[in-house]
């Protein structure tokens, strides 16, 4: 494997239909050369689609698609010299690890020591050299992800689509696999563009995330930006844990008052237009107070019950139930003061802790 | 380099004890109508009418008993080779059609079995005579007639549409099994279709192939009826030769001896091909 330059992405206006079903709507993705991006979403959301659609394995219905500023429309999946990395490996069952990696080399006419030495190269990089004489059935499901790795990258492609490559193996395996993916990735240099629905995994490997829903992107940025500016509500409550706090809504020169459960909160800035706000909270951003004590300027007050308190080693984690039968989570760092179930408190937040999005009822359906 | 290790399963595979008495009705039926009898013939063909090997010398040295046998190998092979050159597309489209189409498949490979055979043979006949409606179709046409009844041909045909489901069925079972998402695998690692197919498809299906012909091949061997009602004198298989010995003459010793014949030549063949199918080492099934 050689440093390759990574292929850019770039669709515009993508949308791919099943006579009447939209599977995608309007897309534009741009993707650097190089760049590890992460396609985010609940299954049908189109991230899936999308890869098919870079991949070759479906055409696009209408918009452009174009790798490395060459438009692929109409150019088969075997011509698109791209790695592709499946869910359910994939390797071939009646060829050796050696043969299966070999194999894209073979259709590219490359033969004798020259081939031995880059199948070589490939198992090295996957920690998988003394398997190559294995078969498929003879390794762990880990395993022969990792042979499928290096299959789809000893031809040195410029780009390697994944597609919740780690989806099927178990937790310590999968976060022990996106650390070897991430570092695959970076001595690489590749373009690498992953498909999956687990928004931590996106968090672990990304330098850029597109989050999916129904058929659109609704937000494409780093994981940090997605977590601390959430462009809609439902990319807020997707990445990371979020409470959702309704009420009614009035605006007060460039702020917004709330009245949830009684009691007024005050948050920084407004929506535009007419949408109905909604709040949300990040449970680090929140304190948890006892009733009416320890106030502090300009801190928004919400009085509720502890109904679950978990110690986590590194901090605790609450869910205060408030008056107006909202579930809070709020996580206290290692040091704060401890609460037990059916204490009653206050959850605190500053107006500059939230965020202001306009409500969006799809945002709470989809998740489940 | 080490992996996370497999957890072990909680629970291992179910096996009470004494499940092997499930197979005692089978194996009771074997015996009786099958170990029993072939012991019979096989001591037969060694004692009658006298102890010694004269039964085998006297099969050996007769010339149209050789060239019976060998006729007997080729048609089989033949058969075999037609069936599955019909069978491999036919089992394919199979697995490609969708649910109701694979239906009326299945059911046209199954509806042969449900009618004798003696009358499909009959059927051939009327299709295939001189003055049949294949030879009635050439001469309408224009062409020469060709001759079917009472030739090897027309015996391999016969015995191919007999034996077709016999090739189908397993190729079938061991396509469905086939998980066609390699071929876009392999397609994304830069196979054309068409390669894809010849690299990964047909050697994942041939356990499929190898026991549809074996089958083929053995009931072939030892076929009766469809080459006794569509042969002519000089398309005799073997089975006609040893009715004749059992049946016409009632040398009991030279049929069995025959029959031995035959089934050692089977089992010679058999250990041949063995390897060959070992070879594929493969589970075709989709991995969980």
């Amino acid at each position: 494997m050689t440093a390759s330059a990574g292929a850019a992405i770039e669709i515009r206006k993508a949308s791919k239909r099943y006579g009447a079903f939209t599977a995608l709507n309007d897309i534009d993705l741009h993707i650097r050369p190089g760049e590890f991006m992460t396609l985010l979403g609940p299954s049908g959301s189109g991230k899936t689609t999308t890869l098919n659609l870079i991949a070759g394995f479906t055409d696009i219905s209408s918009g452009t698609l174009e790798i490395g500023g060459k438009s692929v429309t109409g150019l088969p999946s075997h011509k698109r010299n791209i790695g592709v990395v499946f869910q359910h490996y994939a390797l071939f069952p009646h060829m050796t690890v050696g043969r299966n990696v070999a194999y894209p080399l073979t259709l590219r006419g490359i033969r004798g020591e020259e081939r031995d030495r880059r199948v070589k190269r490939a198992l090295d990089m996957v920690k998988m050299a003394d398997f190559a004489h294995r078969y498929p059935n003879e390794l762990s499901g880990g395993q022969q992800q990792r042979v499928a790795l290096a299959r789809a990258l000893v031809f040195d492609p410029p780009l390697l689509l994944m597609d919740e490559p780690l989806g099927a193996l178990d937790k310590k395996l999968r976060e022990w696999l996106q650390l070897e993916i991430k570092r695959i990735h970076r001595e690489l240099g590749t373009t690498f563009v992953y498909v999956t629905h687990d928004q931590e995994e996106a968090l672990v490997l990304s330098d850029r995330i597109a989050v999916f829903n129904g058929g659109r992107i609704e937000q494409i940025g780093t994981g940090r930006e997605l977590y601390d500016h959430p462009a809609t509500l439902f990319v807020g409550r997707f990445i990371g844990e979020s409470t959702v706090l309704r009420g009614m809504a009035e605006t007060t020169g460039d702020g917004t008052t709330m009245i949830i459960g009684g009691q007024r909160i005050f948050a920084q800035g407004r929506l535009p237009g007419e949408a109905r706000p909604v709040i949300l909270l990040r449970p680090e951003r929140v304190g948890l107070k006892r009733a009416g004590a320890d106030a502090v300027t300009g801190e928004n007050r919400l009085s509720g019950t502890v109904t679950e308190a978990i110690y986590l080693g590194s901090g605790s984690k609450y869910e205060v139930r408030l008056a107006d039968g909202t579930v809070a989570v709020v996580r206290s760092p290692l040091g704060a003061a401890d609460f037990a179930i059916g204490d009653t408190v206050d959850i605190a937040f500053l107006p500059t802790d939230l965020t202001l999005l306009p409500d969006d009822a799809s945002a709470d359906v989809t998740l489940t | 380099m080490t992996d996370m290790p497999d957890r072990p399963a909680l629970l291992t595979r179910w096996r009470p004890r004494g499940a092997v008495w499930l197979a005692a009705p089978a194996v009771l039926v074997l015996l009786l109508a099958l170990a029993y009898p072939l012991a019979i013939v096989v001591v037969r063909s060694f004692t009658d009418p006298a102890p010694g090997l004269d039964n085998y010398v006297w099969f050996f040295q007769s010339a149209v008993n050789r060239t019976v046998l060998q006729r007997t190998f080729v048609v089989a092979a033949w058969v075999t080779l037609v069936s599955l050159i019909c069978a491999y597309p036919y089992a394919y489209a199979m697995t490609i059609v969708g649910r109701n189409l694979r239906l009326a498949l299945i059911l046209c490979v199954l509806v042969p079995f449900w009618l004798s055979g003696v009358v499909r043979t009959l059927a051939w006949v009327i299709l295939l005579q001189d003055s049949g409606v294949i030879n009635s179709f050439l001469r309408g046409l224009g062409l020469p007639p060709v001759k079917l009844i009472r030739t090897l041909p027309g015996v391999v045909i016969g015995m191919t549409q007999v034996l077709l489901p016999f090739m189908i069925l397993p190729i079938y079972s061991v396509m469905k099994g086939i998980d066609t998402r390699l071929l876009q695998a392999a397609r994304s690692l830069g196979a054309k279709p068409w390669k894809a197919f010849l690299q990964i498809y047909v050697p994942l299906s041939l356990p499929g192939v190898y026991a549809g012909a074996i089958i083929v091949f053995i009931l072939s061997l030892g076929f009766y009826i469809t080459p006794a009602l569509l042969g002519g004198p000089r398309s005799i298989l073997l089975s006609s030769l040893v009715q004749n010995q059992v049946l016409s003459l009632l040398n009991w010793g030279r049929g069995g001896a025959m029959g031995v014949v035959l089934l050692v030549t089977t089992f010679v063949l058999l250990a041949i091909a063995a390897p060959l199918m070992r070879q594929n080492h493969s589970s075709t099934r989709r991995e969980a």
